[in-house]
C-alpha cells in the first residue's frame, strides 16, 4: 500500500441554525463526525439560531422526528472537544448557561469567535 | 487556485445550485482547477436525470452533466441521497454517489473549500 501523508486541517464546524425544522444542523452534524474519522483539527461554533442546538432537555416526540441530541454527548469520544457558543446570540434567545446541556462549552463573543474563524483552514457552514 | 466546491441546496428551489455553476465557470475561466464538486443536503437533488424543466429554462441537471463530462469530479453523498430517493438509476450522466469522506478529501487537498447555500 502506498502511503498517504495525512494532512490536518483546521476546520471549524459553524453551526447557525436552529436544531429542527430543518435538517441543515443534524447533517451537518454527521460531517463533524465522519470529519472526526479522518483526524482534522474540528472546532464547532455556534452562533444565531445554531445556539438552540445546545438547549438542554429537548424532547423531540411531539414532532415525530428522531433527536439527535445523544450525539452531542458523546462527541468527547469523538475527540471533538472544541465547542464555543457565541455570548450574543444566547442573549439575543434569552438563553443562559444553565438553559444548556452539560457539555463541555466554550463561551465567546462575536469578536472572538470572528478571530477564530479567521484562524481556520476550512469552514463548513450549517 | 484548487478549489473545491460544496452545494447544500436543490435546483430551481433555491439559488445556491446557480450560483455555485457560475461561481465554477468563472472560476475556470481565470485558470483556476475545480478539484471537485460535493452535493450535500438537498443539494443531491441536483442529480437526478429524472428533472424535467420546461424547455425555456436552463437545464440544471443537464449543466452538471456537462460539467462532469468535461472531467469535473461530482460527488453525490450517499446517506443525504439515500433520504431523498437518489441512486444510482436515476442519477445524471457523469457524476458518482459515494460517501461523506469525500467531501473530508476535497476540503484537506484544496486551497479553498467554497460553500453554496441556506
Amino acid at each position: 500500500m502506498e502511503e498517504e501523508e495525512l494532512v490536518q486541517k483546521k476546520m471549524m464546524f459553524v453551526m447557525r441554525k436552529a436544531p429542527h425544522g430543518t435538517i441543515y444542523s443534524y447533517e451537518g452534524l454527521e460531517v463533524v463526525l465522519i470529519t472526526a474519522a479522518y483526524d482534522q483539527d474540528i472546532s464547532m461554533a455556534f452562533i444565531d439560531d445554531g445556539v438552540f442546538v445546545l438547549k438542554n432537555d429537548q424532547d423531540t416526540t411531539g414532532i415525530g422526528i428522531k433527536g439527535f441530541m445523544k450525539t452531542y454527548f458523546a462527541l468527547e469520544d469523538y475527540e471533538v472537544e472544541k465547542l464555543y457558543a457565541c455570548n450574543e446570540s444566547l442573549a439575543e434567545r434569552g438563553l443562559k448557561k444553565e438553559d444548556l446541556i452539560d457539555v463541555n462549552i466554550q463561551f465567546m463573543n462575536r469578536s472572538e469567535i470572528a478571530k477564530l474563524m479567521e484562524e481556520q483552514e476550512v469552514l463548513f457552514p450549517f | 487556485m484548487k478549489l473545491a466546491v460544496l452545494i447544500l441546496d436543490g435546483p430551481y428551489n433555491h439559488q445556491a445550485p446557480d450560483s455555485a455553476y457560475n461561481f465554477i465557470q468563472a472560476a475556470l475561466k481565470k485558470g483556476h482547477e475545480i478539484i471537485g464538486v460535493f452535493f450535500y443536503d438537498d443539494g443531491v437533488i441536483n442529480s437526478t436525470k429524472l428533472m424535467e424543466p420546461p424547455q425555456d429554462d436552463r437545464h440544471i441537471g443537464k449543466r452538471w452533466s456537462e460539467l462532469g463530462k468535461s472531467g469535473i469530479d461530482l460527488v453525490i453523498c450517499i446517506a443525504a441521497a439515500k433520504r431523498r430517493g437518489i441512486a444510482d438509476d436515476v442519477l445524471i450522466e457523469n457524476a458518482r454517489i459515494s460517501g461523506l469522506g469525500q467531501l473530508v478529501d476535497m476540503a484537506v487537498a484544496a486551497d479553498r473549500l467554497v460553500t453554496f447555500g441556506d
